[in-house]
């Protein structure tokens, strides 16, 4: 069988981080190609390379396609060939119905006119051939996740796909609705359509994949022909998670004390769809001096559960019940939460944790602001005090407190952050992803930060898809799948792979 | 992988370290870097003094005639007014169309109640500071709490209260009003030494402002040097303030020869001083720029955005309703047309000023000059005979190239 695909030691750099070294993809003619890896990994980077998201001369390595070198530019180069990503979040208009989304940009029309008979006949052909019995001036929004996945399928088809890249497909999708997508896939290698399939499903994985491609931190690990030899889950996993963690943490001695947070029977829906549950049923402990990790996939719902207990600034219907120190508290609003005792610093730092135009000295004090104020009125020579103190203890690198937050690197954004709710003075802090983005010698930083927050007597709750960085700095670790807390790890006990094949374990329910 | 690594430390380096003691002295933060990063503070006042200045020389000195200059603080006295609630509601990343029907309708509020009901002038006007903030808050309470877009609440607002002045007064023009209430717009602050040709009195108050204005900058630029962060190079601090020092002082030097102080620059000036106040040194201001800066993050640092949206609308509309009445003092009469487009000119004045559309970015003082480069351009331009059309053109222009040279510069850092 000849390689429709060969990327040859693709190699990709951001400033201070190897995100791929030397990696390789083989592709055949009509296979479905399985790309597994943790979180981090570098799979999205790559699909952005070949997809020409990151241009031609932005990285080291070759495209082969189709038996030629090819440099793209942009998507619209990868797309002329045949090469279509369909990534994890939809990309299409609700407003607008199926058959305008199939053609969008790429419509049926002469001299701008549309020819709409045309249009809905054909996105009619394409909706038989991924199986979906809509009319084509269905609105996209009256279609539920599973249908729109298909409508990406379908807008795939018109582009004349040879090479169909797909990113979690089903990481949304229900049992049945996965079930039905992946024997679309079947179908399209019927038919001679080769397809990349990134998922964490590694029983879909093994259950259609003709072979598979593991990558880890940057790197090829394997390559694994199902066809030569039978391929179990364990094998894969092992090869996905087999690093060793060496002293990329800094040493720990905890002295755990009483009881601080204690959450029960904690729901939450969705906010816009409400026969939704996103978190299901949630009850766990945060002692004194403990940092505890909070496991699970991408869409687990572990964000979600922090936002709803962070003032409610996530999900609807929101039911359960929250103690500090053994007192149950209201935590209904941000400002009552932080009142009680409970921060959350955001895995989403650019969006929810900064002002990114204003300077490091303001994002610093606005969670407190009456802690550097008498009164409505704010004392500057003691916020800046605050600042210089906290800039120092973080070691944010800054050319001083008046300069602008955008102009931070990640790492140091990450330590304003923390900063802000340090000054905070919580009982117990949430940390939801607190190194993602950041360099391997900040990590270190913002670690060291939360073994000494532990240390000093706080209760920690550490959300992370990186498993070893929970196993080296975690005291406890609850695993979440589906918006359900389904394991609890003591983390001497705890594993990657233990890890691992509770969630793989829970999805297969 | 996120764009996230790209981001890397840029600006001068480490120089913070070193800075602290002796920083009064020159030499220490980069004079370049401190101009390409302020230009815009300064460039505003740079820019209202190049026009005052090209103005005074194409009108022969007319510009800066004591007659005169008392002519063009009364005439934009309400777009002052009115521009440092807009600097809130902007900052806040929100938009009032509404205050020009809210001046109208208040103005017209207050002649009906003075004139035909007989009411007293104070009562009156209490009264309508009330109505004023009620306004404002009724419109506040639909985008803070149901998330209307501003741009569509405060345009309803101003269409409905258009017609509602047309309807409280009937479609006429109700005055005039009682000599009393007309100080609050023409009248001037008594001179209480009785020195012929100038208000002493006047002068004093202009010494004591600007005085009181360099030791306030002076005394700021000590206590941020104990902490160790001064960040304008001591030329500068004394060039700005030297400056506003020697401006005040010329102004009412100019005044003092005419009538005094007028009453309503007295009102501007305790507004501008007491927003000026809110917006850099309280909580609440700096809340205001939080939200309008990212509204996301500033609601999970447990601000209440909410109320904060409200409360600037409400201010907003008292300020507007503030301005309405000066404005039916000035012109005496309350007329269905007052207000028509005023609107426009607050923004204008804002955005000139130095505010960012998006929010976040803007100060009460380069709102005021904002005002004023407007005012300047009107007043000059009709001493010259320029035209209704150019002028309109040309105040079209100036707005349109402080927002690019806005955009431009922070493309640029």
């Amino acid at each position: 069988m000849t390689h429709i695909l060969e990327m040859r030691d693709i190699t990709k750099t951001f400033p201070g981080v190897v995100a791929l070294d030397n990696v390789n993809l083989q592709v055949r003619q009509g296979e479905i190609h399985a790309l597994a890896g943790e979180n981090g990994a570098g799979k999205s980077t790559l699909m952005k390379i070949l997809s020409g998201v990151y241009p031609y001369g932005d990285y080291q390595g070759d495209i082969v396609y189709e038996g030629e070198v090819k440099k793209f530019r942009g998507i619209a180069d990868s797309e002329a060939e045949g090469i279509v990503i369909i990534h994890q979040e939809l990309a299409l208009v609700p407003e607008l119905s199926i058959a305008e989304n199939i053609f969008l940009g790429n419509e049926i029309a002469r001299f701008g006119v549309i020819d709409w008979h045309a249009t809905n006949e054909l996105a009619a052909d394409h909706l038989k051939w991924v199986g979906l019995k809509e009319s084509p001036r269905t609105k996209v929004q009256d279609l539920g996740l599973g249908k729109q996945q298909l409508v990406e399928i379908a807008k795939a088809l018109s582009k004349e796909v040879k090479l169909l890249i797909l990113d979690e497909p089903t990481s949304s999708l229900n049992e049945q609705d996965s079930a039905a997508l992946l024997k679309l896939l079947a179908e399209f290698r019927e038919r001679g359509i080769s397809s990349i399939l990134i998922s964490h499903k590694l029983n879909e994985i093994s259950q259609v994949a003709d072979s598979i491609t593991v990558l880890r931190d940057g790197t090829t690990v394997s390559t694994l022909d199902c066809a030569a030899a039978s391929i179990s889950e364990d094998d894969i996993i092992r090869d996905m998670v087999g690093r060793s963690l060496s002293d990329r943490f800094p040493p720990r001695h905890p002295k755990i004390g009483e009881l601080l947070l204690e959450v029960e029977h904690w729901s939450v829906r969705h906010p816009q769809h409400l026969d939704r549950r996103v978190v299901k049923d949630a009850s766990f402990t945060v002692r004194r001096g403990e940092v505890v990790g909070l496991a699970g996939l991408m869409g687990a719902g572990r964000t979600e559960l922090a936002m709803s207990l962070f003032g409610r600034s996530y999900g609807a219907d929101i039911a359960g019940e929250v103690r500090i120190r053994g007192k149950a508290v209201d935590v209904s609003t941000v400002e009552r939460a932080i009142a009680a005792g409970l921060c959350y610093a955001t895995e989403d730092r650019k969006s929810y944790g900064l002002v990114l135009d204003d300077i490091v000295k303001h994002n610093l004090t606005l969670a407190n602001l009456e802690g550097v104020a008498n009164g409505p009125v704010i004392d500057h020579a003691r916020e800046i005090r605050v600042a210089e103190d906290y800039r120092r203890r973080l070691n944010i690198k800054t050319s001083s407190i008046a300069q602008k937050t955008l102009n931070l690197s990640g790492g140091n954004q990450q330590k304003v952050v923390l900063g802000k709710w340090l000054f905070a003075d919580p009982e117990v802090l949430i940390l939801d992803e607190p190194t993602r983005g950041i360099d391997v010698g900040a990590k270190y930083e913002i670690y060291s930060i939360i073994t000494d927050l532990a240390a000093a007597g706080k209760g920690i709750l550490v959300i992370s898809s990186e498993m070893p960085e929970l196993l080296g700095i975690c005291d406890r670790i609850y695993v979440m799948n589906a918006g359900r807390l389904v394991g609890e790890l003591p983390a001497a006990e705890a594993s990657q792979e233990k890890i691992m094949s509770m969630i793989i374990r829970t999805a297969e329910k | 992988m996120t764009s996230d690594e790209q981001a890397v430390g840029r600006g001068p380096g480490d120089r913070a370290a070193g800075r602290g003691a002796g920083a009064l002295a020159e030499g220490g933060p980069s004079h370049f870097h401190f101009i390409r990063t302020h230009l815009r503070e300064y460039g505003i006042l740079v820019a209202l003094i190049a026009i005052m200045a090209f103005f005074q020389i194409a009108t022969d000195g007319i510009l800066l005639k004591p007659v005169n200059l008392t002519n063009l603080i009364l005439q934009n006295s309400y777009i002052v007014i009115m521009a440092v609630g807009m600097l809130l509601v902007i900052v806040s990343g929100n938009i009032d169309l509404s205050v020009g029907s809210v001046l109208g309708f208040v103005g017209a509020l207050a002649a009906v109640m003075i004139v035909q009901w007989d009411v007293n002038y104070v009562v009156t006007g209490i009264a309508c500071l009330a109505v004023g903030a009620l306004i404002g808050a009724a419109q506040g309470y639909w985008i803070a709490y149901w998330k209307i877009p501003s741009f569509i609440v405060t345009l309803a607002g101003m269409l409905v209260f258009r017609g509602l002045t047309l309807w409280v007064l009937a479609g006429q023009s109700v005055g005039p009003f009682p000599h009393s209430f007309q100080l609050l717009s023409s009248g001037f602050i008594p001179d209480l030494f009785a020195v012929k040709g100038l208000n002493v009195f006047s002068l004093l108050l202009g010494i004591a402002a600007s005085a009181g204005l360099a030791a306030l900058a002076l005394r700021s630029r000590l206590r941020a040097q104990k902490g160790g962060v001064v960040d304008e190079p001591l030329a500068f601090f004394l060039a700005k303030n030297g400056l506003v020092a020697v401006a005040i002082l010329y102004m009412t030097w100019l005044l003092a020869a005419f009538r005094g102080l007028p009453n309503v620059l007295i009102i501007m000036a305790l507004l501008i001083a007491l927003y000026s106040f809110v917006t850099t040194r309280t909580t609440t201001g700096r809340r205001i720029y939080a939200l309008g800066g990212n509204e996301k993050a500033a609601r999970l640092s447990g601000i209440n955005t909410e109320r904060l949206t409200f409360l600037t609308f409400a201010n907003m509309g008292m300020l507007a309703a503030l301005a309405g009445l000066v404005f039916a003092a000035r012109l005496n009469t309350a007329t269905p047309k007052a207000g028509i487009t005023f609107e426009l000119d607050v923004i204008a004045a804002v955005f000139i000023g130095g505010a960012s559309m998006s929010g976040g970015v803007g100060t009460v003082v380069g709102a005021v000059a904002g005002a004023f480069i407007m005012g300047v351009m009107n007043n000059g331009m009709s001493i010259l005979g320029i035209g209704i059309d150019y002028q309109q053109v040309i105040k079209g222009l100036v707005l349109l190239a402080a927002v690019i040279f806005d955009v431009y510069n922070k493309n640029k850092a």
